[in-house]
């Protein structure tokens, strides 16, 4: 039974319907990150995707911005509880990267320049479901946002969605990234509000 | 993490638009500083808003705990926390949250605080717990506020740098200085950097919180000034703000 706060209206509007809950609405582009922003070059840039003992793909940028790109309009919840909706972006799906690759293991670590890491089941991150996104409402993705790109998983709550990207290692078994060493939830659905690890 | 009852114990103004509010917390099982929590409000017609806000106190085994919130002039829940709520109420909260912006009392190296505006809460929380832990860990604090008016903890803060050094303080103000103030009104820059902060050959550990164009700038300056990026932790909040 929550605790009426006396005095309290709160703000509704029929936008908010649409969130999951817990969230508010923005219009800014806030930014979490929990150190410096890298400044990659582009000629130093790559993405490799590995089994965890050998590479299975590499792109350098040249190679990279060659593939088939989408555009892609979605909503997306950070887990600070802004909300955003209706967000544009061009990138490159994952359906696309991870067509060739033949290895049986259900789960992927996303790294980051920086050392950030992340973890996702790859049920979660094929089917139109992800992408490396390289531009932002038309222009190439600032550094503080995460370019030259970024991880999109517009489904699950942003940190998701990791900054920086420089590739993903398949793993055999889940296991906890960045964040989801530091209290936060290891899977992180904003519908389910799962935010924390021991909620 | 379950949602606890928190009664308003104090209520003290910072600056014309934050304040302080002590919260005597039921059954809370502590924090280090640098953590935050989530405080909901509930309307009569079951409506409810969350946001999260900063620990600005110490560590202690008491129960109370301490946040310090900047009203946002177009908030939803800045402004009740602000000026609607008064000693005696009950809030809901949860908490504390956050394993990685934090400060924690066996580190004994150089520690360097880098705040922007109301960034400056949870480190306020760390120089506390600094100070409360009698540690000898060398503490600094560089703190950019608008103008004199916008400094929180003034005080405390002045106490506290007076005390046998706890922590060195210098202030940058970017829009208007206190008289006879030797450095115009501006931004951090590549000068402030080199002597309000450590150097780079004492490897500290910095803790940077502000708004996010406040953290890129002051960050980016760390590095050039030899700062390693390894070192540098961060917290940014947007133009939203509430999250401090």
């Amino acid at each position: 039974m929550a605790i009426i706060s006396r005095g309290f209206g709160g703000r509704r509007s029929a936008a908010e319907a649409k969130l999951p809950p817990g969230q508010y609405l923005t219009t800014d582009f806030p930014v979490l990150s929990a150190g410096p922003t890298p400044h990659i070059s582009l000629d130093r840039w790559e993405f490799t995707i590995d089994d965890g003992s050998k590479v299975l793909k590499r792109w350098d940028w040249k190679s990279f911005r060659e593939l088939p790109t989408e555009t892609i309009t979605v909503d997306i919840h950070c887990v600070t509880r802004w909300s955003k909706l209706g967000t544009s972006w061009e990138g490159i799906s994952l359906d696309v990267l991870l067509a060739d690759i033949k290895a049986d293991l259900p789960y992927a670590m996303f790294r980051s320049y920086g050392d950030y890491t992340t973890n996702l089941p790859l049920k979660d991150v094929v089917n139109k479901q992800a992408w490396i996104a390289f531009k932002f409402d038309g222009a190439d993705l600032a550094p503080e946002h995460g370019g030259p790109a970024r991880l999109l998983v517009p489904h699950l709550y942003f940190w998701k969605s990791a900054k920086w990207v420089k590739g993903l290692t398949l793993m055999p078994h889940d296991e906890p990234g960045f964040w989801e060493s530091l209290g936060y939830h290891i899977y992180g659905d904003p519908w389910l509000e799962q935010r924390y690890s021991d909620q | 993490m379950t949602w606890r009852s928190a009664k308003v114990v104090e209520l003290r103004d910072e600056t014309a638009t934050a304040r302080t509010i002590g919260l005597a917390v039921r059954d809370w099982p502590g924090h280090i500083a640098g953590q935050h929590v989530d405080v909901r409000l509930t309307a009569p017609d079951g409506y409810s808003a969350v946001r999260s806000y900063s620990i600005a106190s110490a560590p202690n085994s008491d129960g109370h705990i301490e946040i310090t919130v900047e009203r946002l002039p177009n908030g939803e829940v800045s402004p009740y926390l602000t000026k609607e709520l008064m000693v005696g109420d009950d809030l809901e909260l949860r908490g504390p949250i956050g394993g990685w912006f934090v400060w924690r009392r066996d580190q004994t190296e150089p520690i360097q605080l880098v705040a922007g505006g109301s960034g400056v809460v949870p480190l306020m929380a760390m120089i506390r717990s600094h100070a409360s832990a009698g540690s000898s860990a060398p503490f600094r604090l560089l703190y950019s506020v608008r103008e004199p008016g916008a400094v929180f903890y003034r005080d405390e803060l002045q106490a506290l740098s007076g005390q046998g050094n706890s922590v060195v303080i210098t202030y940058a103000y970017t829009r208007m200085t206190p008289t006879d103030w030797p450095r115009p009104a501006g931004r951090i820059d590549v000068e402030l950097i080199a002597t309000g902060t450590w150097p780079s050959n004492l490897r500290p550990t910095s803790y940077v919180c502000g708004p996010t164009s406040f953290v890129e700038h002051a960050t980016d300056l760390l590095i050039a000034a030899g700062q390693d990026r390894e070192r540098i932790r961060t917290e940014r909040f947007g133009a939203t703000g509430e999250r401090k």
